[in-house]
């Protein structure tokens, strides 16, 4: 089977700046994939990569089996980009935005008004179709943006920080419709700066800091990669001061009471958790801090 | 949430001429909605004659016929002022997330552009149109016979399209729109130096020159003698030479700056 996005050896430099630092991936169809990372590590350079916007300076990049480079029109025709900003015109309806994208995606003048009317009923956005988009909360905007995305289906889908911004209760009925539409088969390409994002979501997650991908597998790999299990240690206020990363084995444990009896204060309590997505990134991107990129 | 799927498979994508219908008819909505430039385009066609006729008419020309004179004057003031806001609509365009869409879609991305320009021809020909209908109220009195209504409508169309052009590469290449708005004011002085409102040979000798050589006198030398039956001469020549160079210059740097700004706001 053919991978949804195989990345070799991509770089990009702005000037003498460099954002991407030979990038290696792949991501099979049909799965979820995160890229996670702080503002800066690159993450929206490489999507724009990925999307056409931007040529790469070196490396290789084949998109449902079209080079970046070469196929160009074969890339455009197998993805749809929502990007970091609402991609949608602010002076037109919601309605009129996605008869618009239905038409310039070749959808007849029927075919696109039956789909808009669709989607705006699974957006929750019928009420507001025929309001413009300038009167949208940013909640709704987001929501329509993403019913653009899905006028017509491509088999791969990028999405820049999708939840940004978002309140909880839209979070989670987002993460429901990305999920459903990787059951359909349609392989998601997303960055995000949560954590809790990519651990619920992705298939894979690949972690990206200063331009390189510093660890990448599941989420219970890169979490194993850290240990078993944290000892967190609380103070009298209930407020944890230090995270010890432990093999989780009792005799590993036992030796490191022993020691910690000398140095915590009197009062202190232990508990001990599996790691969260947070240990594994502050572990993974604490190290290359000399080459971090705007 | 229902099992159907939530987007229906689709490879295809719209034709050059469909992308091209679509983007027009969208400008066209952004024209309409736009109630500011809509009521400047109309209303400043109607104000400009008045103010033209009646206040400064009499001074500039003591016998009541400035208005055969300053017709075709007002009708390109009102196509610069007119066409500038596509610079504006361009750069709002260039700033805005959308454009990335468009861009990674299958399509002619450039279209977004010609849209705002044929959306811009549409709503100053409205304001030519106007401006004829109000200076044939106050007393306009043109001499054309139909050809020669045929040709001064295809002049005042090329230098729309060239202004709108002009306006849209000046969008395109403006950081924000705000900037774009200032450097299209620029532009908009043009008229005022050449023969549109007073002979060029009232003007002091340094000034005359300019007004002389800039692309707006044989422009409206053109018009005016289509219509008033003045000498044109080698004016039409001029003016069509103009505007066409004008014209590839501003899609030439358009486009060029087009496709440099990709994935760049």
């Amino acid at each position: 089977m053919i991978p949804a996005i195989e990345i070799r050896g991509l770089r990009k430099a702005f000037g003498k700046q460099t954002v991407l630092s030979g990038i290696d991936l792949n991501v099979p169809a049909g799965t979820i994939f995160a890229l996670l990372g702080p503002n800066g590590a690159g993450k929206t350079t490489l999507i724009h990569i990925l999307s056409t916007l931007v040529a790469p300076d070196a490396g290789s990049v084949r998109i449902a089996g079209h080079d970046l480079v070469g196929g160009k029109d074969g890339v455009k025709r197998s993805i749809s980009l929502t990007g970091q900003f609402a991609a949608v015109d602010e002076v037109l309806t919601g309605e009129e935005n996605l008869r618009m994208m239905g038409r310039l995606s070749g959808l007849s003048a029927s075919e696109a008004k039956a789909r808009a009317e669709e989607l705006l009923r699974r957006f929750d956005l019928t009420d507001a179709a025929r309001k413009r988009v300038k009167t949208y909360s940013g909640g709704m905007r987001r929501r329509l943006d993403l019913a653009v995305s899905l006028v017509v289906r491509k088999p791969i889908l990028f999405l820049d920080e999708p939840t940004t911004g978002m309140d909880t209760h839209s979070r989670r009925a987002l993460w429901d419709m990305i999920l459903g539409l990787a059951e359909e088969g349609v392989t998601v390409f997303l960055t995000t700066q949560y954590l809790e994002e990519a651990d619920q979501l992705a298939d894979r997650i690949a972690v990206i800091a200063g331009g390189k991908i510093v660890a990448q597998g599941t989420a219970k790999e890169l979490k194993a990669r850290i240990g078993e299990d944290v000892l967190e240690l609380r103070d009298e206020r209930d407020e944890v001061f230090r995270e010890i990363p432990t093999g989780g084995s009792v005799g590993e444990i036992k030796r490191l009471l022993d020691d910690l009896v000398r140095s915590v204060p009197e009062g202190a309590r232990l508990n001990l958790r599996r790691p969260s997505m947070d240990d594994v990134f502050v572990a993974l991107t604490a190290t290359p801090k000399e080459e971090s990129v705007s | 949430m229902t099992t159907r799927t939530l987007a229906p498979a689709q490879s295809k994508s719209a034709s050059f001429g469909a992308a091209g219908a679509v983007f027009i008819g969208r400008s066209l909505r952004h024209s309409l909605r736009n109630t500011e430039a809509l009521m400047m385009a109309i209303l400043l066609p109607i104000m400009l004659m008045l103010l033209f006729t009646y206040v400064f008419g009499g001074a500039l020309d003591p016998s009541g016929h400035y208005v055969n004179y300053v017709v075709p004057g007002i009708i390109l003031l009102c196509a610069g002022f007119g066409s500038s806001s596509t610079a504006v609509d361009v750069a709002t365009d260039m700033t805005n997330g959308i454009i990335d869409r468009f861009r990674t879609m299958p399509i002619a991305s450039m279209n977004v552009i010609t849209g705002h320009v044929t959306a811009s021809l549409a709503r100053n020909l409205l304001a030519t149109a106007i401006v004829i209908g109000v200076g044939l109220l106050v007393g306009f009195e043109p001499s054309a016979d139909f050809l020669e209504w045929l040709g001064a409508a295809g002049m005042i169309t090329l230098f729309i399209l060239t202004f709108t052009w002009l306006f849209a590469a000046i969008g395109l290449v403006a950081g924000t729109p705000a900037a774009a708005s200032g450097y299209g004011f620029a532009l908009l002085f043009l008229p005022y130096l050449s023969s549109a409102f007073v002979q060029t040979d009232t003007m002091p000798t340094w000034l005359q020159w300019i007004a002389e050589n800039q692309p707006i006198t044989p422009v409206i030398e053109t018009i005016r003698g289509l219509l008033t039956g003045t000498p044109i001469g080698n004016q039409a020549w001029l003016a069509v030479g103009w505007c066409l160079l004008l014209l590839i210059i501003a899609i030439v740097w358009g486009s060029w700056s087009f496709r440099r700004k990709a994935g760049r706001r």
